[in-house]
């Protein structure tokens, strides 16, 4: 196995032991392939359907439902815009336009350097702080156009801005290894 | 609402409050050690007799939700936290789980004890990363100090709390999806019956409720119930945390009794409309509850006061839009979130909510026609209460209700050619697009 080496298996067999049935384990196991090839794979579809007793068909269907399982590169900072409607009336799609513009269509894939994804993405539960911005999923209130084209500058050059509260955002595959509550281990 | 004192909430703000020690020192876990001294049956009787209900949308009586699961079962018998708070304008979830995640921990041990659950789980939405952090550190520190484990607080009750988080799924907060996510697969809805109180996680009884309801429970435990019973109205009892966003001068949650008036909750809490202007519309609950007007601002804030207007009380998340603001505009949004959302399961929804997006995208900019109201009411009709799950009817609301009540605002845009207001914050918003997969794909083009 290319994705899952030795150590990486035993962390997945620890994963599989928190649940009574080893199939529970599936989103988090999606998150470690992610954190180790920056996007969920094939080849990690494949081997977490060994992993796990699933055909990759199985694995598949799962990973294409959720929509923080990458299915392609993705950029070093996921930058998520909300635009629904609390966000939209303190000026999210504004935001989101103004990122677009700035950082060109394609950057809802990836930027050519590889340092951004961005993402018009649905409520963050977080509307008392409108228009929210997420970086790896670590939240920026009350973004303000200038402050989001500023963040941008910086992230291209990994230069991370404080966000409202909790810990600075990490690279998007090390955030990976959180999701899947793997925040004290190395992974 | 002058003499009223936060219970939920009442730790925000305090240094520490979100450790252990701050726990412990502001009475933490003491519902937990009163509940473990009391039978079982006795806990569920309390929550039942203090008239709680739940407060993830439904309302439905926790306590009875909890005595419906069999006490002779021989198998392993679950409690699921619904931690997947995705309701457009809530953010109570978050915010307990930022501040208070021992409050949580505690009531879902009470919980767990009440039904004999051993292994209890919470889903957390996958964007709630800190959070989820928040959480994590908690359930360590419960552990290290034996709230959780084995012999919970010095009895001889075992308890494992597991969490788990999803990976970006509004549908996985219906609870039969959230079971089916749980259980590693597609977060779609389950046919009931069978309820989960019967076959749920892994075709075991299981006991799903919001992080808000299982924060409360540990107030009830350790006040009793009759206290919180005394609070808000005879069928909506206790206190509720309401979130406000949108057009109010300070947006944020505000816990108030049951039953207070959503003109003290919009213009005492929250200030009002800022910048002089008057309120349009407003939801009671979040996207999925009809729209209401300035006419019904007295109306109480509780599930049968609220129902009797004709919306839902939800999960208590009132979105202000004022006079300047495009209703066919929120509505077409908020249509988009659904149509993005919905699972696909069922006909009705995944369909209904794409030709409801493209009829309202349309209108919103320049192509509507007349006909299209009916139409928008007949979609709405052929999709409510013809689904596995409620999301489908959630979608309806804000159409159904806009329509009975800004019908004019429809007629004008369709006379105008567009819409006639200055302010369409959503608006440009509409342009459908489906974020799939495989990554955002614009469908602006195709649909034009």
């Amino acid at each position: 196995m290319a994705v899952f080496d030795e150590r990486l298996r035993a962390t997945a067999e620890g994963i599989v032991a928190r649940y009574p049935q080893p199939r529970s384990a599936l989103l988090p196991l999606l998150y470690m392939v992610q954190a180790k090839q920056g996007f969920v794979t094939r080849e990690g579809m494949q081997e977490v359907g060994r992993l796990l007793g699933l055909t990759t068909a199985e694995v598949e269907a799962v990973a294409t439902y959720y929509t923080m399982f990458k299915k392609h590169p993705t950029g070093r900072w996921v930058v998520s815009v909300c635009t629904n409607v609390s966000c939209a009336l303190a000026g999210g799609r504004r935001l989101y336009d103004r990122a677009k513009e700035a950082l060109g269509t394609g950057s809802t894939e990836v930027t050519e350097d590889g340092a951004l994804t961005l993402e018009e993405v649905e409520c963050l539960g977080a509307c008392d702080a409108a228009p929210v911005v997420q970086v790896n999923y670590c939240n920026y209130d009350r973004v303000t156009e200038d402050r989001l084209l500023e963040m941008l500058d910086g992230l291209r050059n990994d230069h991370v801005p404080e966000p409202s509260r909790g810990p600075t955002p990490m690279p998007h595959d090390r955030t990976a290894l959180l999701l899947a509550g793997l925040g004290d281990e190395d992974g | 609402m002058a003499d009223f004192e936060p219970v939920l909430t009442a730790r925000w703000g305090r240094d520490g409050a979100d450790g252990i020690d701050g726990y412990l020192e502001s009475g933490g876990y003491e519902g937990l050690k009163k509940a473990l001294a009391m039978s079982p049956q006795d806990v569920i009787e309390a929550v039942k007799s203090s008239g709680l209900r739940g407060r993830g949308g439904a309302g439905f009586p926790t306590g009875m939700k909890w005595d419906f699961i069999p006490k002779d079962h021989p198998g392993p018998v679950y409690v699921v936290c619904n931690a997947d708070e995705g309701e457009p304008g809530t953010f109570k979830d978050r915010e307990l789980l930022e501040r208070d995640p021992h409050q949580l921990i505690e009531g879902i041990a009470i919980a767990s004890y009440a039904v004999g659950c051993r292994q209890a789980f919470v889903y957390l939405r996958g964007e709630f990363l800190y959070p989820g952090l928040q959480l994590e550190r908690a359930l360590g520190e419960a552990h290290d100090r034996g709230f959780l484990g084995q012999g919970i607080a010095g009895s001889d009750v075992d308890l494992d709390i597991v969490l788990h988080r999803g990976a970006g799924s509004y549908e996985c907060g219906e609870e039969t999806a959230l079971l089916e996510s749980l259980e590693g697969k597609r977060g779609q809805p389950r046919l009931r019956p069978p309820f989960p109180a019967v076959e749920g996680l892994y075709r075991s009884p299981t006991v799903i409720n919001n992080v808000e309801t299982l924060s409360t429970v540990p107030h009830i435990v350790d006040r009793g119930a009759d206290w919180f019973s005394s609070i808000g109205p005879e069928k909506s009892t206790g206190t509720k945390i309401f979130c406000l966003s949108g057009k109010v001068a300070r947006p944020g949650n505000y816990e108030a009794p049951m039953g207070t008036p959503a003109r003290e909750i919009i213009d005492d809490l929250a200030g009002g409309v800022p910048n002089g202007k008057a309120i349009k519309a407003w939801t009671p609950g979040g996207s999925s509850t009809p729209f209401l007007t300035p006419d019904h601002l007295e109306t109480p804030m509780d599930f049968e006061s609220i129902s009797a207007v004709g919306s839902l009380l939800g999960t208590g998340a009132v979105i202000v839009l004022d006079e300047a603001d495009c209703v066919v505009d929120a509505a077409l949004r908020f249509t988009q979130f659904y149509a993005h959302e919905s699972c696909g399961k069922c006909t009705p929804c995944r369909e209904g909510t794409w030709w409801l997006t493209k009829i309202l995208y349309r209108m919103e900019n320049g192509g509507g026609r007349l006909d299209d109201l009916q139409v928008l009411q007949d979609v709405g009709d052929n999709m409510l209460f013809k689904n596995f799950c409620a999301l489908g009817d959630g979608a309806v609301s804000p159409i159904h209700s806009s329509l009975k009540y800004f019908r004019d605002e429809y007629v004008e845009h369709v006379k105008r050619g567009g819409c006639p207001l200055e302010e369409r914050p959503a608006v440009t918003a509409a342009e459908p697009r489906e974020a799939g997969a495989t990554g955002v794909v614009e469908l602006g083009e195709v649909l034009r």
